[in-house]
């Protein structure tokens, strides 16, 4: 049976019928929930010291190095949370933490 | 009607066939007593390809419930057994199941809970599990329990259901004796039983979905209301289908099964394969001049609460018989229930709870003329009526 | 068969009182009976003393316990005598069937038992010895039973041996069972 997403918290006046059965959801609902939200710093990529060796891509735990044909190109800040990961692996120098308010005043 | 040949078979035995006949597709179980032949004839049943089932050897309890869960969540028809020390540790898992909405059926042959460790008969592990969201089911003889499994799957796969069915019978005296019993072809049961279709299967690529997500506050609080009103639907859909399933068998199925209530003093409600014992004394005691009445839930989740109040109006005093207790609490647990039945349908006429057949302690005639004798002091309002152990 | 008939059988566990049970209660089955045949329950332990029960009526059995006041006590191994109080609860005008080698007046002094209660005995671990070659005193015991109580007749005792054993023995192993039935219905004796 076919399921569509819905976010219940913007529903105003919703009844537990609303729910399928077993609370059984469209696949891909965590893409909807926007976790960049609570990062305090963001990694930044330069993409000309990238090597595209994907060791970011590898350890990232939210999926947020983009790749597109086997290179990447960029980062997914949605759902980055800021860990700081990829910039403590990355060998090449091409992955910096900046605050959000730096990030913002560029 | 059924015109099947009698044979002997022990409760195990015929749980074991009753799955054969639904054939799920899994079943992942793990071994206890006095659960264990229901696995052992079943794991037969797969290595002489007499079902499709894949069995899955799982290393405790734990993991057979999750897998049954997993499985499930992903569209198969699935069937598990367990009792006692089993079904405590499958604890974690069995509202997951419930929550989830899927409808596996399990087996549990009810054995006591240790300290002191035994593996006779009562109640208590299958109480222990009572508010887990599972519908429950008490079998009398070795033929209520092949044709309470086999309902077992129709009210789960039920879409008004949709709720994991445990379905019991006493450990021992009722999955180890040997019984008069028969059985229905295969066919007939494939055809009661039908195809299951799930409602959002796992493995459904063209229509991806997620099981078991985290919901907040109030998104999970009418998830519950959902689960809750489910299991309410599900007392006249297992009324529905055991009826459906007698017509094919010509074998009785009651909600509540009910004897000598319509002009009885003194009724005794009771679970399981006791309620023989009480049926054949309170035989005894009519012909002596004594009116008892019998009342037998074959269903315990949903609680027939109106059912059992119907059949007790009458009475001039009423005993609860638990076959387990829940320490520290004014009544066991079917003692409470039957009292809220009570109280919520008017009653009230006054009742007395007994604690009996601890650990496989046996029911003798005695046991039974006794509560009788203290009905009829609780009628006449001399009698004590704080809760009774009977063995000791 | 209308009225209930209780037996209790004694044995240590593995001497087959659990399989006797089933066999009788199997073979009044065959005759339309409604039957229990049921272990003690509880941990199983080779050797140790042991109880089995089978009840036949022909009516719905409706109780669901162990056996307490037998019609019939059968003892598959004498050495039990002074373990066990064998004829305990037993109705007064029940039968003891016992497997040894003593006599039946011999074994109604060791058994103690009131007058009214009957003595049967057969040398069934002699017999099966001699027919089956193995220690297994269940299946012949089961022939002495028929012709001490008639409870079940003895042909449809074997009838049902036939069919029990017949998909899982050789003939010859189903005829010596057989035999051991025949020769015990004929040497049982009772005091």
């Amino acid at each position: 049976m076919k399921l569509n997403l819905r976010d219940y918290a913007e529903l105003e006046d919703w009844k537990p019928e609303d729910l399928p059965v077993g609370n059984v959801t469209a696949a891909g609902a965590s893409q909807q929930y926007i976790t960049g939200g609570w990062r305090t710093m963001r990694p930044v990529w330069d993409q000309d010291a990238c090597k595209n060796c994907m060791l970011c891509w590898i350890v990232c735990p939210d999926i947020s190095i983009l790749v597109k044909n086997q290179e990447m190109v960029g980062i997914d800040y949605d759902h980055c949370k800021g860990c700081g990961i990829c910039v403590h692996e990355c060998k090449f120098g091409a992955l910096e933490m900046v605050t959000e308010d730096q990030a913002k005043g560029e | 009607m059924s015109n099947n040949k009698a044979f002997s078979a022990t409760g195990n035995q015929m749980v074991a066939e009753a799955i054969r006949q639904c054939d799920p597709d899994v079943m992942a179980a793990y071994p206890i007593t006095p659960q264990t032949t229901i696995v052992e004839n079943y794991a037969k049943f797969v290595a002489a390809g007499r079902v499709h089932t894949e069995f899955v050897t799982v290393e405790s309890e734990h993991s057979a419930l999750s897998a049954c869960v997993g499985a499930s969540s992903a569209g198969a028809r699935v069937a598990t057994a367990t009792a006692s020390q089993g079904l405590a540790y499958m604890w974690e898992v069995l509202p997951i199941a419930a929550g989830m909405r899927l409808p596996i059926v399990m087996a549990n042959a009810n054995r006591t809970l240790a300290s002191p460790i035994n593996i006779g008969c009562d109640h208590s592990d299958i109480m222990g599990v009572r508010d887990s969201g599972w519908i429950i089911l008490f079998a009398e003889t070795a033929q209520e329990a092949y044709d309470n499994t086999i309902v077992s799957f129709k009210v789960a796969e039920d879409r008004r259901v949709l709720l994991p069915v445990l379905t019991t019978l006493d450990g021992f005296i009722t999955s180890h004796a040997m019984e008069r019993c028969e059985m229905n072809d295969d066919q007939q049961v494939k055809d009661f039983v039908g195809d299951y279709e799930p409602l959002y299967p796992l493995l459904d690529t063209n229509n991806p979905v997620g099981h078991g997500m985290y919901a907040n506050a109030p998104e999970f609080a009418k998830s519950r209301v959902n689960e809750r009103a489910a299991m309410d639907r599900s007392l006249s859909v297992l009324e529905e289908h055991g009826k459906a399933w007698s017509k094919v068998t010509g074998r009785p199925f009651e909600l509540v099964d009910t004897w000598g209530t319509e002009d009885a003093d003194y009724v005794m409600v009771i679970l399981g394969s006791a309620a023989g014992n009480f049926r054949h004394v309170a035989r005894q005691l009519r012909e002596e001049g004594v009116k008892v009445g019998i009342v037998r839930p074959r269903v315990y989740r949903p609680f027939p609460a109106e059912q059992i109040a119907q059949a007790c109006k009458g009475a001039k005093a009423v005993a609860v018989m638990d076959r387990s207790d829940s320490m520290g609490a004014a009544c066991g647990p079917l003692g409470a229930d039957v009292l809220s039945a009570f109280y919520t349908h008017g009653l009230t006429v006054p009742a007395k709870n007994y604690v009996y057949g601890l650990g496989g302690c046996d029911v003798s005639n005695e046991m039974v003329r006794r509560v009788v004798a203290d009905l009829e002091k609780v009628a006449e309002g001399s009698a004590d009526r704080s809760l009774t152990y009977l063995d000791a | 068969m209308s009225q209930l008939t209780e037996i209790r059988w004694h044995a240590r566990a593995g001497q087959g009182a659990v399989t006797a049970a089933k066999l009788v209660a199997d073979t009044a089955l065959m005759l339309g009976a409604y039957i229990q045949a049921m272990p003690e329950y509880g941990p199983e332990r080779t050797g140790a003393p042991l109880k089995a029960y089978t009840r036949l009526c022909g009516e719905p059995i409706e109780v669901h316990n162990t056996i307490t006041n037998p019609g019939i006590v059968v003892v598959l191994d004498e050495t039990l005598l002074p373990l066990v109080d064998v004829t305990e609860g037993m109705l007064e005008d029940g039968v003891v069937i016992l497997n040894t080698e003593m006599t039946a007046a011999e074994a109604r002094q060791a058994l103690n038992v009131p007058d009214s209660v009957k003595v049967a005995v057969v040398d069934a671990t002699g017999i099966a010895l001699q027919t089956i070659k193995r220690n297994i005193p269940n299946t012949p015991i089961v022939g002495a039973l028929a012709k001490v109580t008639g409870v079940v007749p003895v042909e449809k005792v074997k009838e049902r041996l036939v069919e029990a054993f017949g998909k899982k023995f050789a003939q010859e192993m189903i005829d010596a069972n057989l035999k051991s039935v025949d020769r015990a219905y004929e040497e049982v004796t009772v005091a």
